[in-house]
């Protein structure tokens, strides 16, 4: 157990609690507060810049509710993700997501309109989206805490009550007693750089899981997306207009950015770089794409480098779960996590609910995370209401399962924790481990992933912006477990998550799979519910 | 990375230390500097919040380009994200108004077939 926040730190109380600032966290903020309840909403970085939707056009899951574009809209990604998703949550979030957007064009967003004068509601930019979603939560009376990571949250004996964490500007520790928490911390990109995401550390898979929480779907979390070796954009849309080649200029046969990505990535574990040129768009078309998306072009920009002639190297880049599909599993339609107080949102949860085992990106994710956002701040307003005079009296403890300490931690730590999350970039990031899966891969990868918890988890973590570092270490060590336990149970291919040792689905692993536990980490199967078949 | 705070430019408005999802900048006296240069995760924000475009993120993720700031100025490279954005004074119109990137179709054939035919 961990020694509470000191005396004269930051010490709040609220109804709900909302971790996490971006798309999932704002629209849970807003909906709590619409209900009358006391909300406050902690930021790792700053709410409306962080995390992955802040810095890019986002294509959202906004489809008009006419009954034939709906059943088109469900069906193009339900047999790509392995027939994970049920129909009643797609129609959930299909008339969530329409309704918040429209509320959005009300609330001032600029949608571009098209020849007839119509909204065009079916994207939103990063910076435009979040500075707006900054100003409403501050215009409901949400209390914003900017560079205030969680370190851990609070419970007693009734549930969760709360979250403890340090501000990372002025180095004070916080503490916020609330009747409900709200996970929306994103997904987990282990550090890979991929823009936006160095925020998206899993921490709340982590927290999840201290408080008893269960995940879903963590053999869907080894996304990569095409970007220029030298740089963060992880922007994939346009390379379906690419070829690719190799350095004398000979075509790399069979790569491409859907199904070719297994070619790029053979390619490079051998080690012969792949160049990309998007010669598949003609000159009468290029100008048309660079109206849109445009920081696509902005590291080409300023390189000099003409993408449409000039060749240019390429990678592939961990997007882990950001652009998976698993996290937080969801028992509610609340999305609550089956453990009393606690909700999650956003890529913190799993979307296999709306897009099975396949990608989330291009619009499922953005349309999950302001609508799952929507039900968790109604659920825990709610939940934190019902707790009525009862909240009062309750004094939570902390659940890191890391001593957190106010004393000065042993020197060295730093480096420590700097070792510790290269080791485990060096189980995830590789190709050969995590994209082409193995049997004898995934297993040992997972004996060094288990013991770097076994290092990590009796370590003194003290309050400190290097402590958040540290917890980062340990959620991106969980997370990777999580993930390559349930690859391992996976033992065939579906959805992104492929094994080369089986190849083809399995019709009797048909079924989701759910894990957790810390020290043991444990998998189960879990029933797609029924009426998701129908399609 | 991030790469320059100009001296000459920076109002000391605290807005890049606010912003930055990484914390990586500091005030020093009355002027932002680059505190933590290896946190930062390469996402233009702070360029796109600098009310005088006085910073400059280079696109390169991992090596440090030391671009120079008389360079970066004559070719329009400093400040031209937020003028993208739109976020400049006397913009006409911000990219949120522009923007409409199909992205559902724009992984599709046919989609790529009756664009290139606009296009024409
Ligand atoms: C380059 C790129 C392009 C994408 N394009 C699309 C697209 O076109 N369409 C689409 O649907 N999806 C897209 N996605 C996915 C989409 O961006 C995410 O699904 C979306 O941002 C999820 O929202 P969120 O609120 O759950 O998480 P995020 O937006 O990632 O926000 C999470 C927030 O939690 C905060 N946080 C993290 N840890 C803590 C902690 N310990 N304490 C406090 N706060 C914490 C972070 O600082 C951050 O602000 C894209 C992703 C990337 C990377
Ligand atoms: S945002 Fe620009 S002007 Fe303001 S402190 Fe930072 S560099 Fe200086
Ligand atoms: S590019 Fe992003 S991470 Fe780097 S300094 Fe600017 S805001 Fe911070």
């Amino acid at each position: 157990m961990s020694q509470p926040a000191l005396k004269e730190a930051l010490k709040l109380t609220a109804d709900v609690l909302v971790i996490g600032g971006g798309p999932a966290g704002t629209w849970a903020a807003l909906t709590a507060a619409a209900k009358g309840v006391k909300v406050i909403l902690a930021d790792k970085g700053y709410c409306g810049s962080s995390g992955a939707t802040a810095p890019s056009g986002t294509g959202v899951w906004y489809v008009k509710p006419e009954e034939e574009l709906r059943e088109a809209a469900k069906a193009s990604r339900y047999a790509m993700g392995g027939k994970l998703a049920e129909h009643r949550w797609m129609d959930r979030v299909l008339d969530r997501t329409y309704e918040n957007m429209n509320r959005l064009g009300v609330s001032g967003y600029p949608f571009p309109v098209d020849e007839e004068g119509n909204p065009y509601r079916r994207g939103l930019q990063g910076p435009e989206y979040m500075r707006l979603m900054r100003k409403l939560v501050k215009k409901a009376g949400v209390k914003i805490l900017d560079h205030s990571p969680v370190l851990e949250l609070l419970a007693d004996e009734h549930g969760v009550a709360g979250a403890a964490g340090v501000q990372t500007q002025n180095g004070e520790a916080w503490s916020v007693h609330a009747g409900a928490v709200v996970i929306a911390t994103g997904g987990c990109a282990f550090l890979s750089k991929a823009l936006g995401c160095n925020v998206l550390t899993g921490d709340g898979y982590l927290f999840a899981a201290e408080a008893g929480a269960s995940l879903s779907g963590m053999e869907f979390s080894n996304a990569y997306a095409i970007c220029p070796t030298f740089s963060s954009v992880t922007k994939t849309a346009y390379y379906s207009y690419a070829s690719f080649y190799y350095e004398d200029g000979s075509v790399v046969e069979g790569a491409g950015s859907k199904k070719g990505r297994s070619v790029i990535a053979r390619n490079l574990l051998a080690g012969r770089q792949v160049f990309a040129k998007l010669d598949g768009a003609d000159e009468a078309l290029q100008p048309l794409l660079r109206v849109a998306q445009t920081n696509f072009f902005l590291p080409f920009d300023r390189r000099g480098i003409n993408p449409f002639k000039d060749l240019f190297p390429v990678t592939l880049r961990l997007e882990g779960t950001v652009r998976g599909t698993g996290g937080i599993r969801i028992t509610d339609e609340q999305c609550g996590t089956g453990v009393p107080g606690l909700y999650a949102a956003g890529d913190a949860a799993t979307r296999e609910l709306i897009c099975g085992g396949f990608t989330g990106g291009g619009s499922h994710n953005a349309a999950w995370a302001m609508s799952s956002g929507s039900f968790a701040g109604e659920g825990a307003a709610a939940y934190a209401a019902g707790l009525g005079r009862h909240s009062q009296h309750r004094a939570p403890v902390g659940l890191s399962s890391s001593p957190l300490v106010h004393q000065e931690v042993k020197a060295g730590e730093a480096a420590r924790t700097a070792e510790y999350v290269e080791a485990v970039q060096a189980e995830v990031k590789p190709y050969d481990i995590n994209l082409f899966r193995t049997e004898q891969g995934l297993a040992s990868s997972l004996e060094r992933l288990d013991g770097l918890w076994k290092e990590q988890r009796s370590r003194e973590i003290q309050r400190t912006p290097e402590g958040v570092k540290a917890r980062e270490a340990e959620a991106m060590t969980a997370t990777a477990r999580w993930m390559y336990s349930s690859a391992l149970a996976r033992t065939e291919t579906r959805g992104m998550h492929k094994r080369e040792d089986f190849k083809g689905s399995d019709d009797s692993q048909h079924h989701r799979l759910i894990s957790g536990g810390l020290d043991q980490v444990w998998v189960k199967t879990e029933e797609v519910a029924k009426e998701s078949v129908l399609l | 990375m991030i790469e320059l705070v100009s001296q000459d430019r920076c109002i000391g408005c605290r807005l890049c230390v606010k912003v930055c999802p990484t914390n990586v900048f500091a005030m020093e006296g009355k002027l932002a500097v680059i505190a933590r240069q290896e946190d930062c995760q390469t996402c233009f924000m702070c360029e796109a919040y600098c009310p005088v475009d006085a910073l400059y993120v280079a696109p390169q993720a991992d090596k440090s380009a030391n671009p120079d700031e008389q360079e970066l100025i004559e070719s329009g490279r400093l400040g031209s994200w937020r003028k993208e954005i739109g976020w400049n004074p006397g913009a006409e119109d911000t990219m949120a108004e522009r923007d409409t990137t199909p992205f559902f179709e724009v992984f599709t054939e046919a989609y790529r077939g009756k664009q290139q035919e606009i296009g024409k």
